[in-house]
Order: C-alpha cells, then sequence, then structure tokens
C-alpha cells in the first residue's frame, strides 16, 4: 500500500522534474515544479511529516511559485521561447551530471547503511507538539537567526527591484 | 513499508534533474526553478533520515531550509528584474558584467 503510493509520488515528481528541466516555456517550466512540488508534499506526508507537508504547499506552491510567475509576466519571456534546448550543447557539463548520478547511485546501492528498518509509527497528533518544542526550546537562536535573514531579504528585494529615481 | 533507500534514490534523481538544469540550461528562470528542485531533494533525505532513525532535527533542518528558500527566491527575483531592466536579457552567458 506504502510502496504503491510511493512509487506514484515518485514516478510523478520525476516525471514532471524532467518537464521542468525539458520544457522551452518557462511558464510550462513553472507549472511542471508547481506539480513536483505537490508530489514532494504527498511524499512528506507518506514520512509522516504533515507540519511539513503542508509548509511545503504553502511556501513553494503558494508563495514560491506565485513569485516566479510574477516575475514572468513582468518580464517577456518571448525570446527565451524562441531558444531551443540542446542537451548535447554543453558536453562537459553533461558528463560531469551523467558521472555524478552514477556515482551517486553506486554509492546508496552499495551502502548498507541505508538498511535501517522503519521505527514504528510516531504517536499522531503528538508528533507536532514534538516538533515545536524542539524548535521552539533547542533551536530558538537559529530561528531568531531565520526570521533576521527573511527581514533582511524582504529588504533587499524592495531595495533592488525599485526603480532607480534616487 | 518503504526502505529507506528508496526515498535516498529519489533524492539522488532529482538531485541530479536539477543539477542538469542549472548546469545545461541558458535561462536564468529555468536555472532558478532547478536551484529550487536541487533544494527539495535535500529536504527529502533530511526528512526521511529523520524518520528513519527517530529524530526530529531532521524536519527542523528542513524547515530552516524552507525558509531560507524562500528569502534566496525573493533576492535572486529582485536581482533578476534588476538585470532584465538595465540589460534585457534572460541568458545566463550574457551576463558578463562582473568579468575583469
Amino acid at each position: 500500500m506504502d510502496q504503491g503510493f510511493f512509487l506514484l509520488f515518485a514516478t510523478v515528481s520525476v516525471i514532471t522534474a524532467l518537464a521542468v528541466v525539458l520544457a522551452r516555456n518557462p511558464v510550462h517550466s513553472a507549472l511542471a515544479l508547481m506539480a513536483c512540488f505537490l508530489q514532494i508534499s504527498a511524499i512528506f506526508v507518506l514520512l509522516e511529516a504533515p507540519f511539513l507537508a503542508v509548509i511545503q504547499i504553502f511556501v513553494y506552491v503558494g508563495a514560491i511559485m506565485v513569485l516566479f510567475l510574477f516575475v514572468i509576466m513582468m518580464i517577456d519571456v518571448r525570446e527565451a521561447v524562441l531558444q531551443r534546448f540542446v542537451p548535447g550543447g554543453n558536453l562537459p557539463a553533461l558528463v560531469l551530471v551523467a558521472l555524478l548520478g552514477c556515482e551517486m547511485v553506486a554509492l546508496v546501492l552499495w551502502s548498507d547503511r541505508f538498511a535501517v528498518a522503519e521505527p514504528a509509527a510516531m504517536g499522531g497528533g503528538d508528533n507536532i507538539r514534538q516538533l515545536s518544542t524542539t524548535l521552539f526550546a533547542d533551536y530558538l537562536l537559529p530561528f531568531e537567526v531565520a526570521s533576521v535573514i527573511l527581514l533582511a531579504a524582504l529588504v533587499g528585494a524592495i531595495v533592488l527591484a525599485r526603480k532607480e529615481s534616487g | 513499508m518503504v526502505p529507506l533507500w528508496w526515498y535516498i534514490l529519489l533524492g539522488v534523481v532529482l538531485f541530479v534533474i536539477g543539477a542538469a538544469g542549472v548546469l545545461l540550461r541558458r535561462n536564468i528562470l529555468v536555472v532558478l526553478m532547478s536551484l529550487e528542485l536541487l533544494l527539495n531533494s535535500v529536504n527529502i533525505n533530511f526528512i526521511a533520515f529523520g524518520r528513519y532513525y527517530d529524530d526530529f532535527r531532521g524536519q527542523i533542518f528542513a524547515i530552516f531550509v524552507i525558509a531560507i528558500t524562500a528569502a534566496e527566491v525573493a533576492v535572486a527575483l529582485g536581482i533578476l528584474v534588476a538585470l532584465v531592466r538595465n540589460k534585457s536579457t534572460l541568458k545566463v552567458d550574457d551576463v558578463t558584467m562582473m568579468k575583469g
């Protein structure tokens, strides 16, 4: 049951990820990426991380992809649509990526460290409580630093995108 | 039950696809989207290891990765808008202003 769902979500996410890279139109890439994020959030649900799944949909699908589509709408992508994507155009990079993929797959398949038995299911609703306790007790300083980084990014984005009128 | 290495393999496949997008595509928008794909594949690894080793730190790290990604995308798209306004190009190869 779980395996079937995992295979379904994994297959669709890989297909949509390929569509992101291979699509000629950036709008198609953005829509495929949105579908890929939805599959990944379903995989988070399979991993019993429902909070992360909701965050994934809110932040990635809801905020980041809308930002991407807004920027695509603002700038002219017609020239970008016309240029063809040739995978063999950059041969060294292609070889490098293929080597990287083969190496990582070989390491994952040879190593016996990933043969961990799945632990018993975590206690349903207690899951999120424990997560938030860990986040706000042990990781309070990184949490605050992350909020400062978000504020800096907000100010930086406004300054960068503003018209230079002085 | 799904074995752990299935999740790791999915992360590897998505990472390689994202890396191929970053290295091979010439369109800045698609490069940024492939970057998102890379970060997401790492998140899958974090959460899978956290689940199988019964440790919440995997999910904590994934939350921080998502927060930093949001900041990164906001700044990157701001830079992109400024770039298109000044140079009116979307190709990575045309952006050589910082070259000595």
